[in-house]
């Protein structure tokens, strides 16, 4: 793996999987001259799950807790990734109110998604007391998503061709409070105290720069690509769920530093907080889960009244949803960038191949490349501010 | 009534023995502070059990029980340790940490009848030069438990730390030296008489008032030396895990965190007798208040003016590594070799040519 060449001893020193900052289960092994990494070698899988052999075995419904489990940062953004490349293999499309439900949730999940990694990336930065203004905020929404779901992290929200439940009585109201109170907050106070830090800025500007063909080459989609300067979104370069009818920008970097990454996802969460105000305020009324008998489970109280609606309930459960044979590629921009799945389908209920793309896979694949040459400390910053999941990097 | 007896006893037993145990009992107090700040600025409740017969006490006893959690942990040592430094190194950063606090007076010397009872331990004639001889050497106790380990993370904390303590050393003491300068004196507690002194008839003449950079100077330098955020490189836990006490546990772990508390006690004891007027109560001078009050009095008076301002110089010192981010190692170097020193060595230069060109010190 790593050969000791050359007369120089070179030391060679394992970061990970268990330390401090290797977030997750990652593992780096680094060649060091001093403090200076002359090789970095990253190791993956010690967070393996075989989800996409797992899924195999699943029919297309129970497959979506395991998505919880892809990025479990921001799990709604996978939960909805899935439901609509399985919505489209289907050939479905599902309710509006549903869309901007899918919407505001996957938008909420993307701020807090930067708010770990900024809050994370500080921390490793040394800067504890930013990590916990992050997490002080980001506990409100998951406040919100909890009153969605019941669950905080794992939360399967989204269902194939519509939705767990509607929102509750006063969401809307409570979700209004959230954004124009506490996130602004978190945000500025992150702001005042590390944007303009002398130290901060020390640390992070010039360190780990990709360029933007190189980033292009590499396969990076997400913050990390706009941070290089490629204004690459998918919700603006293939737009879904009516994101071409809101207004916001795409925050762009120039040098694709680890400092733009940071500024990009200031500026993305910001943006994030304009669309969730259109989003909220243009939330039609309506159902949120398609009227089709094949696909979505009757009401509750109908299944207790009426013999049909259960023995609908029950054959659904039981077959399944059962798409067309054929095969559909289906991405959604996540928090990290771009989260593909790509389903075939052999006409059964149980799918014959789910691959995910995730973002981080095709980010962490450049990090020998950017970590060649820098110190140890720069090392820990540069995965910080690339944000590497093991959840989705492993799966 | 005094004799010479009972001065001997305070000023050769009592005192040698009171001191360390006071700046002992201020390592749980500088914990608590430290613990309860952090949660104070990041807007947490911090630690606020350990009930005491029932009284909740606001944490204070937490240091306590954390020490006593210590105690009761396994003593575990790596196989490939080198045994003799592994163990010696703990001591070695504690011991030095507590003698330099020996020359640092808390109270003006007390005058009672014929006797002349000096309030510190030492009343060293070369203090400051005692101070740096010692303080020194707790570079060894980093070095040698960063060797002892057997780990790479624990080598490469002993390696910045030895290069990072060498180098502000270098400006701490140059910083001083225009102190020196200024007071002419290495005593302590002669330059802290002398910073009762007013300049302009209402400004006192502390240090930080003179030497306004030096004190800049010798506040960094002093973070620096004691390993605090944003220069705690040795131990950066998000880059070398632990750095040098990565592979301690149990006491003699404990030992390396009380001996940063000791040396965050002593910078701060030494950067106020420096230059924020030691034991002195601004506008106040000792002949003033023994006529007042006496000289028991007085002395417990100064005394207190001394740990009021020494609290609040930690304070600052726990404000600050809440606040910060860490430096790199080579901007660390950057900021010692290429910032500090070139301002240290100007500081210096204008303090000596100064007074030559105005004339204030005669020849």
């Amino acid at each position: 793996m790593l050969e000791q060449t050359e007369q120089k001893e070179w030391m060679v020193l394992n970061i990970g999987p268990a330390h401090p900052t290797m977030h997750g289960t990652l593992r780096i092994m680094v060649k060091l001259d001093g403090e200076t990494i002359l090789e970095a070698v990253p190791e993956i899988g010690y967070l393996h799950r075989g989800f996409e052999k797992g899924a195999e075995q699943l029919n297309y419904q129970q497959v979506i807790p395991l998505t919880d489990r892809l990025n479990y940062c921001s799990a709604m953004m996978n939960n909805v990734g899935y439901c609509r490349a399985v919505e489209k293999l289907l050939g479905i499309e599902v309710p509006r109110r549903c869309q901007y439900i899918r919407v505001i949730v996957s938008e909420l999940s993307r701020i807090i998604d930067h708010l770990v990694c900024i809050g994370a990336n500080l921390v490793d930065l040394g800067a504890l007391t930013p990590f916990w203004y992050c997490f002080r905020e980001r506990e409100y929404v998951y406040e919100l998503l909890e009153a969605l779901c019941g669950a905080r992290l794992t939360t399967s929200y989204t269902r194939i061709g519509g939705l767990a439940h509607d929102l509750p009585a006063d969401w809307v109201k409570r979700c209004r409070k959230v954004m124009r109170e506490n996130l602004p907050q978190a945000i500025e106070e992150v702001e005042t105290l590390i944007t303009r830090n002398r130290i901060f800025i020390d640390r992070t500007q010039g360190v780990g720069i990709i360029g933007a063909e190189e980033a292009l080459n590499y396969g990076f989609t997400g913050p990390c690509l706009r941070a290089s300067g490629v204004a690459f979104d998918l919700r603006k370069a293939d737009p879904y769920y009516d994101y071409d009818k809101f207004d916001f920008e795409i925050p762009v970097g120039r040098n694709g530093d680890t400092y733009d990454r940071y500024l990009v996802r200031m500026e993305e969460m910001r943006q994030s907080l304009r669309i969730l105000e259109q989003a909220l305020d243009g939330l039609p009324e309506g159902p949120v889960n398609v009227q089709d008998k094949r696909i979505t489970l009757p009401e509750k109280e109908k299944v207790y009244t009426q013999f049909g609606s259960l023995v609908r309930h029950i054959k659904l459960i039981v077959d399944g949803i059962v798409p067309p044979a054929g095969e559909v590629y289906s991405a959604t921009e996540a928090a990290n960038g771009v989260l593909g799945f790509y389903i075939v389908s052999d006409g059964t209920k149980t799918p014959y191949r789910i691959k995910v793309r995730p973002p981080c896979f095709a980010v962490y694949q450049a990090l020998p490349r950017i970590a060649r040459g820098n110190l140890i400390a720069d090392l820990i910053a540069i995965i910080g501010s690339l944000n590497i999941i093991a959840g989705e990097l492993d799966r | 009534m005094l004799t010479d007896y009972v001065v001997w006893t305070v000023q050769y037993v009592l005192l040698p023995v009171t001191v360390p145990i006071l700046l002992l009992t201020g390592i749980p107090i500088a914990v608590w502070i430290e613990r309860r700040g952090a949660a104070f600025i990041q807007d947490r409740v911090g630690p606020n059990r350990i009930p005491f017969f029932g009284l909740r006490n606001a944490g204070l006893l937490q240091p306590i029980a954390d020490a006593l959690k210590l105690l009761v942990k396994e003593d575990f040592v790596p196989a490939k340790a080198d045994k003799f430094l592994y163990y010696l190194a703990p001591a070695f950063s504690m011991t030095p940490a507590l003698l330099t606090f020996a020359v640092i007076p808390f109270a003006d010397v007390l005058e009672v009848g014929s006797y002349r009872i000096p309030l510190q331990v030492a009343d060293l004639n070369v203090g400051i030069l005692f101070i740096f001889a010692i303080a020194s050497l707790g570079v060894f106790g980093i070095v040698f438990g960063g060797w002892a380990s057997n780990n790479k993370y624990s080598l490469l904390g002993g390696l910045r730390s030895s290069a990072q303590m060498i180098s502000y050393e270098v400006a701490m003491g140059l910083s001083v030296i225009g102190v020196l300068i200024v007071f002419e004196s290495v005593r302590l507690n002669d330059i802290v008489r002398q910073q009762g002194e007013l300049l302009f008839g209402f400004l006192p003449r502390w240090g930080i008032v003179v030497q306004p950079l030096g004190f800049l100077l010798f506040f960094v330098a002093a973070l620096a030396e004691t390993n605090r955020i944003p220069f705690d490189l040795p131990e950066a836990e998000a880059e070398i895990v632990a750095g040098y006490h990565l592979e301690y546990s149990s006491f003699k772990f404990s030992m390396y965190f009380m001996a940063e508390y000791v040396n965050m006690l002593v910078a701060s004891g030494l950067l106020v007798s420096l230059f924020l007027g030691g034991w002195q109560i601004p506008w106040l001078p000792t002949a003033t208040l023994v006529s007042w009050a006496g000289p028991w009095v007085t002395a417990a008076l100064q005394a207190t003016a001394f740990v009021v301002k020494l609290w609040f110089i930690m304070w600052v010192m726990i404000w600050i590594r809440w606040t910060l981010p860490r430096f790199r190692y080579d901007q660390l170097m950057g900021l010692g070799w290429r910032v500090m020193l070139p301002l240290a060595l100007m500081n210096l230069c204008v303090t000596s040519l100064v007074p030559f060109l105005l004339g204030i010190y005669g020849t």
